[in-house]
């Protein structure tokens, strides 16, 4: 990305082009007028996200067990459950579109 | 209720046991429309899912159903729980029953209107932020969001999975706390859940609904400044009013001190939007969901897809998501959020080493009017100031309606240790008892 999203003084301008290579990775199209309201709106929200720079290295004690079950076969949903909502499927398979 | 408030995306029935007893036999509950119910249509408020029909329901659904509720419907909810009005559905705005040119709070806004405006007994929301406790709190009714852990999210369509709770809203603190009793325990099929015999310090046979006596002799309840700070002036009258009626019912009250939740907006925000971007990349309309026309290869069918079915605010958290968790900015935005939620569990946890419960304004604001915060996405973040630091650090919390002020509703938050959903029950009752 551009250095415009974090210059030397703090303040965080995010721009058009900026708005579209995020979508892009993100994987949603953006209609023009989108883009350029996203860029007005990411700037005074990416402006207010900047103080988390306040905040102090903190030990993070994860209280976090691993949850063990036996690996047992058990009923699950029927290929026909699991097609239904699908937008197209062809011989019990999801049909995506073409890959390029 | 003459005026329709929009609370149901979808009325249809799921019969309850009819042979079931207990507190919630022959009682009508009305679901949040992200968790899932098997045969009834699951939009999640948006364009996405508007025609999604699980083949499955969710733990908590047929925990309610064997408990002999009944179904009634599906509530409106901003999409995918991103909202604090209920205005972000796709199928339009819910009204606040109270004052219909009002929102109802969100995310579970048709949840707590539906139980305000007397179309169901009770009611189930999520709570990943405050979604639970804002509407119930707009719309004058109690809402709870269980410790993490505490109810299963199976079957429930996840926006923020290291934040979000299932939680129940009612008319009074006993109904409420109720459908928790049904709603809470361990389930196999979701391994974030705890079985409360292996947890210290938790009562496994605990009955929620016998908690809510209104006994708060000897009770010590933490007022922190930084939750009234900022808040509408009649909103905090109205909440110490409240807690001047504890303190005559011989709770104590202490002032303290939370300097971490300062960050608590900023920190929620960029890690709810984190997992929302990674959560919602399931949505790419071919395995469920609606598929745009387009010609194009995956992944140019794939954007026009997420174009199409998304709402403007659903766009906007994933790519800020997607931003925080880009290369440059990862360690700028979401080490830092997470760093900030460690001291806001810190912060929390030694506070409770002084007090029993936390007391403070629900929502900092009274319910906004319709279409007055949409266009301001920073200023909606802002007023879940005081619910995301629940959610941060893993807590119980429940809303109770403290007063009105201005003849709109006034909720009161009260926060307990982790697994302490007694104690919050206990206070929350004696705050409506006065």
């Amino acid at each position: 990305m551009s250095d415009t999203a974090a210059s030397d003084d703090g303040e965080t301008a995010v721009d058009a082009e900026e708005v579209r290579h995020v979508a892009d990775l993100a994987r949603v199209r953006l209609a023009d007028d989108e883009v350029d309201e996203f860029a007005a709106q990411f700037g005074d929200i990416l402006e207010y996200f900047a103080a988390l720079d306040e905040v102090p290295e903190t030990e993070r004690e994860e209280e976090l067990v691993n949850v063990m079950r036996p690996d047992e076969v058990e009923e699950g949903l029927s290929q026909e459950e699991a097609l239904a909502n699908a937008e197209e499927t062809e011989d019990g398979f999801f049909v995506g579109p073409k890959v390029s | 209720m003459a005026a329709d408030i929009n609370a149901f995306v979808t009325e249809e029935r799921i019969e309850g046991d009819a042979d079931a007893e207990g507190p919630l036999a022959d009682a009508t509950v009305a679901v949040k429309d992200n968790i899932s119910t098997a045969g009834i249509r699951t939009t999640c408020g948006s364009e996405m899912l508007a025609d999604y029909v699980p083949p499955y329901s969710a733990t908590v659904v047929d925990r309610l159903t064997e408990a002999g509720a009944t179904v009634v419907g599906k509530t409106n909810m901003d999409e995918f729980g991103m909202g604090t009005t209920t205005e972000t559905s796709a199928f339009g705005p819910t009204r606040n029953p109270v004052d219909t040119d009002r929102v109802p709070g969100g995310s579970s806004g048709g949840s707590a209107a539906a139980v305000a405006a007397g179309e169901a007994d009770v009611a189930l929301g999520s709570d990943t932020g405050g979604s639970v406790r804002c509407p119930a709190a707009f719309c004058g009714v109690v809402g709870i969001k269980p410790t993490y852990g505490l109810v299963s999210r199976y079957g429930f369509i996840a926006y923020a999975n290291s934040l979000e709770q299932i939680g129940p809203i009612a008319g009074t603190v006993e109904d409420a706390a109720a459908v928790l009793d049904v709603i809470a325990g361990d389930d196999p099929n979701d391994g974030t859940t705890r079985d409360l015999a292996e947890v210290e310090g938790a009562d496994p046979d605990a009955s929620y609904a016998a908690a809510a006596d209104g006994d708060v002799d000897g009770l010590t309840v933490g007022v922190p400044t930084e939750l009234f700070e900022g808040a509408d002036e009649r909103v905090v009258e109205t909440v110490e009013a409240a807690l001047d009626d504890l303190e005559a019912q011989g709770a104590e009250t202490t002032e303290i001190s939370l300097p971490s939740v300062e960050h608590a907006v900023q920190a929620y925000y960029v890690i709810a939007m984190a997992e929302a971007s990674s959560n919602l990349a399931r949505f790419d309309g071919v395995r469920y969901g609606n598929r745009a026309e387009s010609d194009g290869n995956w992944n140019e069918s794939f954007a026009e897809t997420r174009e199409e079915g998304f709402g403007a605010e659903v766009k906007r958290r994933i790519l800020l998501g997607t931003y925080a968790l880009s290369a440059g900015y990862h360690d700028k935005y979401y080490e830092k959020a997470q760093d900030a939620r460690a001291w806001v569990r810190q912060d929390f946890e030694e506070a409770f080493a002084d007090v029993d419960v936390i007391a403070s304004p629900t929502m900092p604001v009274l319910p906004f009017e319709l279409g007055e915060s949409l266009d301001d996405p920073l200023r909606m973040y802002l007023a879940d100031a005081n619910t995301t630091p629940v959610n941060l650090a893993n807590l119980p919390a429940i809303s109770v309606p403290a007063g009105e002020a201005d003849g709109l509703p006034v909720g009161l938050q009260l926060v307990g240790p982790k697994f302490g959903e007694e104690t919050i029950v206990r206070a929350a009752s004696a705050v409506e008892e006065r």
